[in-house]
């Protein structure tokens, strides 16, 4: 007999007897409001929320914030004069240059500030992990209150990868002293589109 | 590693010495029961959140030999190898056989708690594998020498002025640095260049999904994520209990996890991998390793409930006061002294008796494991099967005699006062373990009865 056989024989034989599912209906449904919410969450893990009214805003703050001459990269169309879009066919470790990535986020979640990202958004999955810094563009109407209504958005949506982002990289590993920028972004900004 | 031959007490007590640095201990440790507090009271429907992980998971429980079907079907429709490990020989096997297959020496891996179980590392590293840890945390242990000391915050007992020296010695950083800034970014520098060059990085997983064969790994620096999107070959192990029914019960444990651990609201990073990236390879190992017969011990399978969170440990004042490797078990504090007996009960027949059994880590307990009950039944189990030590079993034996006998109880008690008061160094000596690192209270001047029978009797 394989070691599969065994195992499942084994489970077979001593498993419990049935005890049913939960209803998980009764699970976060205390909303209040949604953007101020997210907004001092994100604050709260570390992000930089910035609201903005459109492109221009969003380019405007990067001219400002992130040095001329390094590398951006980015997803979103209409950012030709700023970033690079042609680096999906990279392989993913010539992307260790990157200064700063920016991509769209489908939504995020007002309880823990965590956006969600999918393969189609990122290009490359290293991406988001592998740049200094993360900028993440997300729509006002597009936060949901918790875990609960993000999985139903989420629904059965048959990505290949896909991941929830709360905050950048960091670590408490040296006597529990907060550093942000472990092995991913030192920073995520989060422009918040009204 | 080094080799666990020393008991819980006598490791505890070695640990003990330092007076300063267990207050350190304790106090760092409750800081982060304290977070968690916080984290839980800011969460309207905790508790009713911790009750529908406790039924989705005695779900799990009843039905776990067809999730496990439904996901392994999934995953390789997903165009992931699935394999199974009837034991930790057999895992590292495979693991092993799955790095020689591409001809590789050199590997990354990412914080998992079921590597350290099965003792991957040492296997690989007799078949001349090198093998990097990536978490902050456990890269600090393994440079040390030693095992991770607590399940989510691995170096939690390494002062940052040791962990200065151990980087000074192996990345060559200046001697005489201890700023956590400063080190955890030397540590990235060092180990960015070991994620562009490994071809083969092994994660652990946090919860598998049966309906859809993803599987979810959460960390707070993204080192699993840079390891494995930049390899050829992504390995994943699993015990089998973290299976979870469908992908909507995520919500439910990606809440409840991180409150419960660090009192963060979720980790930086809760990424789920459902098929490998063009051109990469992806394994799954799913591991038995003991837990089909834990499943089958009716008083001890809701420890397969764990969510591996370490609220358990972070409010234990056993744990707290006696550091994680006091435990000789990768998973150390309450919930490694319940998991331990069921491996190897002579060996961890110490464990369960490491507990004040007051039942924090019962009440804090994302899942709702009846953590401190279980400890007692063990502490049942153990002594009725003969592993019990010698100065137990006759240290019981005389209680049975003396609470059996009212009269021996009596006059036992009133010499037990007499001398404490006036022979006070027959029990304050280093004979008496009660006296270790406390002062023996005073002596009441009569005993509960005398004084019932003086005030309350004939009233």
């Amino acid at each position: 007999m394989s070691s599969r056989e065994k195992i499942l024989a084994a489970i077979a034989k001593n498993q419990p007897n049935p005890s049913p599912l939960p209803d998980l209906s009764l699970l976060g449904n205390d909303s209040g409001e949604l953007l101020e919410t997210y907004t001092a969450t994100l604050k709260n893990i570390g992000g930089n929320p910035i609201v903005v009214e459109n492109l221009a805003g969003i380019k405007d703050y990067i001219k400002e914030h992130f040095p001329a001459g390094k590398r951006i990269i980015t997803s979103l169309s209409g950012f030709d004069t700023l970033a690079e879009s042609n680096w999906q066919h990279q392989p993913p470790h010539e992307l260790e240059n990157v200064d700063l990535a920016l991509f769209w986020a489908h939504f995020g979640v007002a309880e823990n500030g965590a956006l969600w990202l999918t393969e189609d958004i990122l290009l490359q999955r290293a991406a988001p992990f592998i740049a200094q810094y993360l900028a993440v563009v997300l729509r006002a109407e597009d936060i949901v209150a918790h875990m609960h209504q993000a999985y139903e958005r989420i629904g059965s949506d048959s990505y290949g990868y896909g991941v929830f982002i709360a905050g950048p990289s960091k670590t408490a590993d040296i006597e529990q002293s907060l550093v942000i920028g472990a092995h991913g972004p030192k920073g995520l900004t989060v422009f918040i589109v009204k | 590693m080094k080799p666990a031959t020393l008991g819980h007490s006598a490791a505890a007590e070695i640990f003990n010495r330092d007076e300063n640095r267990v207050d350190w201990h304790d106090k760092t440790l409750w800081f982060i029961r304290e977070k968690r507090d916080r984290a839980a009271y800011q969460t309207n429907d905790w508790e009713l959140l911790r009750e529908t992980a406790s039924q989705i998971k005695n779900n799990v429980l009843s039905n776990l030999h067809n999730y496990l079907l439904a996901f392994e079907a999934k995953a390789i429709e997903n165009g992931i190898t699935v394999h199974w490990a009837a034991d930790g020989a057999e895992h590292n096997r495979i693991v092993h056989g799955i790095i020689k297959k591409h001809g590789v020496t050199r590997m990354v891996k990412s914080k998992s708690m079921l590597t350290e179980e099965c003792h991957l590392n040492d296997f690989l590293a007799k078949n001349g594998v090198e093998v990097i840890d990536t978490d902050l945390g456990e890269r600090i242990v393994q440079l040390a020498q030693e095992p991770p000391s607590h399940i989510v915050l691995p170096c939690i007992h390494k002062k940052k002025e040791e962990i200065g020296e151990l980087f000074h010695r192996h990345m060559g950083i200046p001697a005489g640095i201890s700023d956590p800034q400063y080190l955890t970014n030397a540590a990235r520098l060092d180990l960015r260049e070991k994620f562009l060059t490994r071809k083969v990085a092994l994660t652990g997983v946090n919860f598998a999904v049966a309906e859809t064969g993803e599987f979810v790994v959460c960390t707070n620096e993204g080192n699993a994520d840079m390891g494995a999107h930049l390899a050829d070959v992504h390995i994943a192990c699993m015990g089998f209990e973290k299976i979870i029914p469908e992908r909507k019960h995520l919500g439910v444990f990606l809440r409840l996890l991180t409150r419960s651990a660090t009192g963060q609201p979720i980790t930086a990073y809760s990424s789920h991998f459902r098929k490998p990236r063009p051109g990469q390879e992806m394994h799954i190992v799913i591991v038995d390793n003991g837990r089909s017969a834990q499943l089958g011990r009716e008083n001890y399978r809701n420890s397969l409930k764990c969510i591996r969170c370490g609220a358990c440990m972070n409010t234990c004042p056993v744990y707290r006061r006696s550091g994680g490797h006091s435990y000789h078990f990768p998973v150390p504090g309450p919930i490694g002294a319940i998991l331990s007996p069921n491996f190897d009960m002579a060996k961890n027949a110490d464990l369960p008796f490491a507990s004040t059994l007051c039942g924090s880590c019962t009440n804090v307990c994302p899942v709702k494991i009846d953590i401190h009950d279980q400890l007692y039944k063990w502490r049942q189990d153990i002594v009725n099967q003969g592993h019990a030590t010698a100065a137990k079993k006759a240290g019981m034996s005389a209680m049975t005699f003396v609470l059996s006998r009212p009269k021996v109880f009596s006059y036992g008690g009133k010499i037990g006062r007499w001398a404490m008061q006036w022979l006070p160094f027959l029990t304050n000596n280093s004979l008496n373990p009660w006296y270790k690192q406390r002062e023996m209270p005073a002596p009441p001047k009569q005993s509960f009865r005398e004084w019932y029978q003086q005030n309350r009797k004939n009233k």
